[in-house]
């Protein structure tokens, strides 16, 4: 009876079809596969490191990284640079310096203090408030890039889909709004940021390929590891963890058989 | 069931405290020599499983709480609050706090899991029929406190689906406006809930503070649902009473070995899920920092919630919704009394099984109902009507099917005695 219900669950789950597609309806994602994906995946530095230069040369023109510290560039599990680069990195970078010791925070041309930055301070942002990013952007707000792969269904499928889904024509029919673009891969196909990667827009700096989808799959790595700074402690852990509660239910097993032998 | 003592002090230390405070002799009554029936199977297990879920929840729950920051207004991060930003911190900075909040997160979901199977088990065996219908009140009350604490907890992030949520439950008082007259007692209630004219830093604050104490709180009432259940003792697979010493086993060490491995099972399951797949049963849309201005496509509640959701949506008056929503957790404290059988095990009841088992696939398909857009259909039925007779079910199960079968069904004979049955079964496997 109940196997009969549940086939019968199963064959109704089988028959359900989904509404045809209609405009608006984001694209299936691209299928890429991801160095980290995986229980026992890990990043590719080469990957983080080439994102990360993405990140700094075309992205961060509008968006911001807000919770990403420079101090985390040389951590374990990261890009994997070293100690000296990580500094250098922050040292190029000019953040706001609070006021000085005589109470200002401007200077004698009326901008706001700055001072280079340091391991402790995070990416500054490219605009001082939402309005300034609003009025720079046509209305629209780049969103922080931080957290965008955990707050996207997909993750990096969706940023990297997303980053390489320009420039493929409408279907026919769809008007593509003023001052937006045409992206299959967002919700409503109208996108309010203009194709950002073109080839070899990037030089990275080991000479590796820079094509668009280079340059969309290095930065969807960078941004997972933004998002998920411990992937790599997560996993090696869990590997751990599953090998010691797999040994222990085999030796709780055997206990539990030797105990209940003359029970039954 | 719970028959003389027979803890014997070993050492004079032990003697000297059982005349003043027999606890070594209550925790040895209770939890190693308590007779308990020799052929509970696994899914007897998940009163242990449970109690190890509540243990992880307050553990974690309280090391969280040290570097949570309960606060809804805007710290260094433009568009974002202190309370989002300390669970960042405690994902970025607190040393192995990603694995603290991926616990707790999880555990919540890994916590209703067990108690879902917990529940079908006691409805399977009739768990809930004399002489423990306080014992199985008691669960429902653990029950409805779960719900309110999970709730509760997954505000507190302050992402985009915490606030949508706390918006969305919050305003079902409000429903109460439309038999109150113009005196908008909803609307009173709602704000007084808030603490404020709307979801705010008032809500978040006052939700942290009964977060942290209601796990207290059932972990009391478990205190109680565990007395309640050593007084009449187990209920058992057959669900016919312990005739003797031949039909029990000292809990210990025969079922904490046994608890302790489904236990260990039931934690693979967990780290799986910790470790491998932590955001799954999580919503996207939470990473993103609450905004009052931007209402999220979806607000769908986390699944464990999803078969009372569906049954909300399903109703277009809102008051009816909301009644039927909270009828549909009331009625399960009634069912002691609703169910007429004599015959507690559904093993022995060949017409109340087949319901029981629609049931839990109702349940299921309600829950499904509750995942999918308004719009959705199901083999060409638009889900909406789907969830409307699911909702019919679930209520037809309690209040008319659990009466009448009772009556009219004739049971299957029930075994003389535990014992002969379990050494009738010595070739099976272990149960």
């Amino acid at each position: 009876m109940r196997f009969a219900l549940f086939a019968g669950f199963a064959l109704g789950l089988a028959l359900f079809q989904p509404a045809a597609a209609a405009d608006g309806d984001p694209k299936p994602l691209k299928d890429v596969s991801f160095s980290f994906e995986g229980p026992f995946g890990m990043f590719n530095r080469a990957d983080l490191q080439h994102g990360l230069q993405v990140y700094k040369e075309v992205c961060s023109a509008c968006h911001s990284l807000n919770r990403v510290a420079f101090h985390t560039l040389d951590e374990p599990g990261g890009p994997g640079f070293t100690e000296a680069q990580m500094k250098a990195i922050a040292a190029g970078y000019h953040v706001l310096a609070g006021p000085n010791d005589k109470g200002e925070t401007l200077d004698d041309k009326g901008n706001p203090l700055t001072r280079a930055g340091t391991p402790a301070d995070h990416f500054p942002p490219p605009f001082p408030n939402e309005e300034a990013a609003r009025t720079a952007n046509g209305g629209a707000l780049p969103p922080d890039l931080s957290l965008i792969e955990k707050a996207r269904a997909g993750g990096a499928h969706y940023v990297y889909s997303l980053l390489t889904g320009f420039h493929e024509a409408p279907p026919a029919g769809f008007k593509v709004t003023a001052n937006k673009y045409y992206n299959p891969y967002f919700i409503g196909w109208n996108i309010s940021m203009p194709p950002p990667l073109a080839d070899g827009q990037v030089t990275f700096v080991d000479g590796a390929p820079s094509k668009i989808a280079d340059e969309a799959y290095a930065v969807a790595t960078f941004l997972a590891w933004t998002g998920e700074p411990h992937l790599e402690d997560r996993h090696r852990i869990g590997v751990g963890v599953m090998i010691f509660l797999i040994v222990l239910s085999g030796l709780l097993y055997l206990s539990y058989r030797k105990v209940w032998k003359d029970a039954h | 069931m719970s028959g003389p003592s027979t803890y014997v002090p070993q050492s004079g230390f032990t003697r000297w405290l059982d005349s003043r405070l027999p606890l070594l002799r209550f925790a040895h009554d209770t939890m190693l020599s308590f007779p308990t029936p020799r052929n509970l199977n696994f899914w007897y297990a998940f009163g242990a499983i449970l109690t190890f879920c509540l243990g992880v929840q307050i553990v974690t729950g309280i090391v969280l709480a040290m570097h949570f920051t309960t606060s809804a207004m805007v710290g260094s991060v433009p568009g974002s609050s202190l309370a989002f930003d300390s669970v960042e911190n405690i994902m970025r900075d607190v040393n192995y706090g990603w694995l603290l909040r991926y616990i707790h997160a999880n555990g919540a979901s890994m916590f209703f899991l067990a108690v879902y199977i917990h529940m079908f088990r006691g409805l399977y065996y009739g768990s809930y029929k004399a002489p423990r219908e306080v014992l199985w009140i008691l669960g429902v009350i653990i029950y409805l406190l779960m719900v309110a604490t999970a709730f509760m907890g997954y505000v507190l992030p302050w992402g985009q689906m915490s606030f949508w949520a706390a918006t969305v439950i919050t305003n079902l008082f409000s429903s109460l406006d439309q038999i109150s007259g113009g005196l908008k007692v909803g609307s009173h209630i709602a704000t007084w809930l808030w603490g404020d004219f709307a979801v705010g830093d008032a809500t978040l604050n006052r939700f942290f503070s009964l977060h942290y104490l209601l796990p207290f709180i059932i972990a009391a009432v478990v205190g109680l649902h565990i007395w309640a259940l050593h007084v009449p003792g187990n209920n058992n697979p057959l669900g016919i009473d312990v005739k003797g010493p031949q039909d029990t086993l000292p809990f210990h060490p025969y079922y904490t070995v046994k608890d302790a491995f489904y236990v260990a099972l039931f934690a693979i399951l967990f780290a799986a899920l910790v470790f491998f797949a932590p955001d799954l049963v999580g919503n996207p849309d939470n990473y993103i920092p609450a905004n009052p201005l931007v209402t999220p496509a979806d607000i769908v509640p986390e699944w464990y919630l999803l078969p009372f959701y569906a049954m909300l949506r399903s109703i277009p008056q809102k008051l009816v919704g909301v009644l039927v929503l909270g009828g549909a957790i009331l009625v399960l404290a009634f069912i002691p009394w609703l169910d007429t059988s004599r015959v507690r095990s559904n093993r022995f009841r060949p017409l109340m099984k087949q319901f029981f088992w629609l049931f839990v696939v109702d349940c299921l398909l309600l829950g499904y109902c509750g995942s999918q857009g308004v719009d959705a259909t199901l083999v060409g039925v638009p889900l909406v009507w789907v969830a409307r007779l699911g909702t019919i079910y679930y209520y037809a199960f309690f209040l008319l099917i659990m009466p009448l079968v009772g009556i009219i069904e004739t049971p299957k004979p029930l075994p003389d005695g535990i014992a002969k049955s379990v050494l009738g079964a010595s070739a099976a496997p272990a149960e």
